[in-house]
């Protein structure tokens, strides 16, 4: 098997010991930051992306590997605690774990949690590492029609499809695109909406737009509503350690999470939400304990989390095999490769087969590493819950305008965070999803390069878009994608009138 | 949310929706004073001129949903806390831009989003932000060799 040698020259890059020392270094940070409230996966790698600025690339993208897996096991942790889901595909796991501590079983929920991310993240893994070649075979006949088609896909499904309103939804996508605009144009040399000053014209970071709208815009949407939403924190009471009974609850929704979650997660649709919500509301079909459902059932942890984390490990798919980003965090590991020139796809399979490959196989140890390491040490991350809220904001903003200032030493690129800040506080404050604004600035430009590329091969026919049946297949998922959610919402709406 | 039988109309909507048409109206502007330098590539243009329609449309959909009343209903807005963090931004980028170095900025920011956060000890966080200033100097530009704005403290160390 091709995959098993590959998968072996990765575990000899990452069992070298440096290596292993970042991945642990990764999973420690990833988890105490993604623990506190409030900062969800993206964040978590967006706030740390400057810490590994100067490392070099294959080790700091290991790093990431263990960031990335510890982010969503602190968010997880943080659900289970206070209540407070760090993205929306931690709700489901907020729903029954919150209850569960409530009850005094937190410990048993942070443990199936726990090995259910273990559980879902090793074979999601697994599934990444067969999957990948395959994808990589075929991405490489891919014309860059053919990537336009596929980025429209993309954005489409990540900004309209699944959202609460497609129009909400597209709108952020469109500030992204827009952002995406700002600076030099590769291919012509010509300057759009720099207006003159140069921080502008070297593009806008990522990692400036994410820390802004995540970090910035979460601390002022907080303060401006502490007065009407407070957070309590339960305490871990009674044993940690999952009883026969928990086990044997456990298992099966372990295995459906993950069936949901892997495929969901490796389409270039995007988006943990899915599979996290179908595996609950499957779980809840199928348990033997309905009357549980609603106040702390395991199985509405168990599924849920197995789910978030296949579908996390899932979504490494499309970016490593095609360069896709299907969700904010995904966007924020994109940049992650951009800061070492790297780009994610079917080339660096084959230019840098160490990298990639060193890459999967850290993500099976990183997730070993937090089982092995993060159950003994539950009792510290809830120690890092208990930070006052103050001083936990106070601190999040002063190391997001450190990192900021750090990676581009210039006090416009401070004002730009302000920026951001205050609009990811409005879109928080207008319900608008944040995660299509960061994937719309880090994929808009690719997908322009690869339309003009295309239309320049063409000689400036814009049929060879429809010519491709590749390109003309997925422009046309694309329309449906679009167009889906206005029809089902009218749906509803006709079913509103009947009640 | 109970349906009223006469929905308002939401006023921050339709501000929303001037705003997003403005935007397209800018990306227009900007787009208009770009050059097609080769005949085959369609030029730094074609996204501009997609995202401003884009943009364009995005608006008049908000407008409608305002209209309508269809946004999500929202809470109360205490905007001293919202001030306060602003404000500590501000400091700090000014202090940044004069030449004061990023660590009586960082303190200041600190002390001044606990405040935001309902804190009463203005003194003791300011002290606070202070050694956390220092540690971070020490990991970013010490441990790290990331460059940080030095202003008169720094310059001790």
């Amino acid at each position: 098997m091709e995959a098993f040698a590959s998968l072996a020259d990765g575990l000899a890059v990452a069992i070298q010991p440096m290596n292993m020392l970042f991945a642990l270094i990764g999973v420690l940070l990833g988890t105490a930051v993604g623990v506190l409230p409030g900062i969800g996966p993206a964040l978590t790698v967006a706030l740390l992306l400057p810490i590994t600025f100067k490392l070099d690339p294959g080790g700091s993208i290991i790093m990431f590997a263990g960031i990335y897996y510890g982010g969503m096991y602190g968010g997880s942790t943080t659900a289970i605690l206070i209540n407070t889901p760090g993205e929306s595909a931690s709700m489901a796991t907020a729903l029954e774990g919150n209850r569960m501590a409530k009850a005094g079983r937190g410990g048993p929920a942070l443990a199936t949690a726990a090995i259910g991310s273990f559980v879902a993240g090793t074979i999601a893994t697994l599934g990444l590492t067969f999957l990948a070649p395959y994808l990589v075979d075929i991405a490489v006949s891919f014309g860059p029609e053919d990537y336009f088609a596929l980025m429209c896909v993309a954005f489409v499904t990540v900004s309209a499809t699944f959202g609460d309103s497609p129009v909400r939804g597209l709108t952020s996508l469109f500030i992204g695109l827009l952002l995406g605009l700002v600076g030099i144009d590769i291919l012509s040399g010509q300057s759009r909406l720099s207006f003159g000053i140069p921080e502008l014209y070297d593009n806008i970071e990522v990692t400036t737009l994410a820390v802004g709208l995540f970090a910035v815009g979460e601390a002022l949407y907080v303060a401006s509503r502490r007065h009407v939403h407070e957070e309590k924190l339960e305490a871990v009471r009674g044993s940690l350690w999952m009883t026969k009974e928990d086990w044997k609850r456990s298992w099966k929704p372990w295995l459906r999470g993950t069936a949901f979650g892997f495929p969901i997660g490796a389409l270039p649709a995007g988006g943990a939400e899915i599979p996290t919500f179908l595996s609950y509301s499957t779980e809840k079909r199928l348990t033997k304990h309905p009357e549980e459902f609603g106040h702390g059932a395991i199985e509405g942890v168990a599924g849920p989390e197995a789910a978030n984390n296949a579908a996390a490990a899932g979504t490494l798919v499309p970016l490593l095999t095609l360069g896709l980003p299907t969700s904010a965090t995904a966007a924020m590991m994109l940049a992650g490769f951009q800061q070492y020139g790297l780009n994610p796809g079917p080339l660096l399979f084959a230019d840098q087969p160490k990298l990639v490959w060193g890459l999967i196989a850290s993500l099976f140890i990183a997730n070993a590493m937090l089982l092995v390491l993060n159950l003994p040490l539950v009792g510290l991350w809830v120690r890092l819950l208990k930070i006052p809220q103050p001083w936990l904001y106070a601190g999040i903003l002063v190391f997001a305008t450190m990192g900021t200032i750090a990676a581009n030493p210039s006090p416009v690129e401070l004002v730009m965070l302000t920026v951001f800040g205050v609009l990811g506080f409005l879109m928080r404050r207008f319900d608008f999803p944040i995660a299509p604004v960061v994937v719309g600035l880090i994929l808009g430009p690719i997908a322009e390069s690869q339309l003009r590329r295309a239309l320049s091969i063409s000689l400036g026919d814009p049929m060879v878009l429809l010519q491709s049946p590749i390109s003309a297949t997925l422009l046309g998922i694309a329309v449906i994608a679009l167009v889906l959610p206005f029809f089902l919402k009218g749906l509803g709406r006709f079913k509103a009138v009947e009640d | 949310m109970a349906p009223s039988p006469q929905r308002r109309i939401d006023v921050a909507g339709l501000v929303i929706a001037l705003l997003l048409l403005a935007l397209a109206g800018l990306v227009w502007w900007d787009m208009t004073k770009l050059q097609i330098l080769s005949p085959y590539d369609l030029g730094p243009k074609v996204m501009p001129i997609v995202v401003s329609i884009g943009l364009t449309l995005l608006a008049i959909g908000n407008a409608v949903g305002a209209l309508r009343g269809d946004l999500p209903a929202r809470d109360s807005l205490d905007w001293k806390p919202i001030a306060l963090i602003l404000g500590g931004l501000a400091c700090l980028i000014i202090l940044i831009a004069i030449g004061g170095g990023f660590m009586i900025g960082t303190a200041l920011l600190f002390a001044t989003t606990s405040a935001a956060f309902g804190r009463r000890a203005f003194p003791t966080d300011l002290l606070i932000g202070a050694v956390i200033a220092v540690f971070i100097y020490v990991l970013f530009a010490k441990l790290l060799t990331l460059s940080l704005p030095a202003g008169p403290l720094e310059r001790l160390f």
